[in-house]
């Protein structure tokens, strides 16, 4: 599953496999004010990513908007191995949401 | 004419989009995609003790040198501060903190199954100021921190 919003690489070496991400995110605060009008922009941050591997949510985190703009995940979990297939989904907290399959290498 | 309309179509649904996104933001609204696990409180909490306590159910820490922060000493953009924790307790969860932040809760993170204490990410520090990292580990919570000096802030204040 390809995603517009999600680069994902994992990597399985010594029973550990680690997991880097980047997503494309505002990450909006909603305590900034737009420089043209004055208003604030509304808060839109990723509040949730999670992490499944067979069966298993093996990470999820929790975010709010001190996370930077596109945000940078990584992980480390044991018990996959190489070809095994990983999801990533983020949820934001405007009701939009995201998801990409990957195969650990 | 023609043009005017089509602004005034495009403005009001613009306004009426930011509105909504106003009204969500300021939790007036609940997508359904909201979850019920986002722990508002925690994350809106002003204060460090709050914060930790609205996510863990306590702020009661005890130091620990066996939590790693791998931040920078200072951060050039505090818009993008790299953060990296790492521990080798037996982690169920983990928070990022930014004492001075006006939120101070950044991020938290829970481990499944085989997930390792360890946890890397970037967050926005307003000002010099510590990050502390809390471990949660066999129902105790730990706490480290380490200083971070910001020379431009980055909560877009």
């Amino acid at each position: 599953m390809a995603s517009k919003t999600i680069k994902v690489r994992a990597k399985e070496k010594g029973g550990v496999t680690t997991v880097k991400a980047l997503m494309t995110h505002p990450m909006e605060t909603g305590t900034r004010k737009d420089a043209k009008t004055g208003q604030l922009i509304p808060a839109h941050f990723i509040q949730e990513v999670t992490c499944e591997h067979g069966g298993n949510t093996v990470m999820s985190a929790l975010w709010g908007g001190g996370v930077s703009k596109n945000p940078y995940l990584s992980f480390k979990f044991e018990g996959a191995k190489k070809g095994d297939e990983l999801k990533l989904a983020w949820q934001d907290n405007q009701g939009n949401s995201d998801a990409i399959t990957t195969q650990i290498k | 004419m023609h043009t005017d309309a089509k602004r005034r179509i495009f403005l009001r649904g613009s306004m009426a989009a930011s509105a909504v996104g106003v009204a969500v933001g300021a939790g007036l609204l609940t997508p359904q995609a909201v979850l019920a696990a986002w722990p508002q409180a925690a994350f809106e909490a002003k204060q460090v003790d709050q914060a930790i306590d609205g996510l863990m159910g306590s702020a009661s820490t005890e130091a620990s040198e066996r939590i790693a922060i791998k931040a920078p000493d200072i951060a050039e953009n505090g818009a993008v501060v790299p953060i990296t924790i790492s521990t080798d307790m037996a982690a169920e969860s983990i928070a990022i903190i930014a004492e001075k932040n006006p939120s101070p809760l950044a991020a938290a993170f829970n481990m499944g199954p085989g997930a390792q204490g360890y946890v890397s990410t970037r967050i926005k520090m307003g000002q010099t100021g510590d990050v502390v990292a809390v471990v949660k580990a066999g129902g105790q919570l730990y706490a480290a921190r380490k200083g971070v000096k910001v020379t431009i802030g980055g909560c877009g204040g």
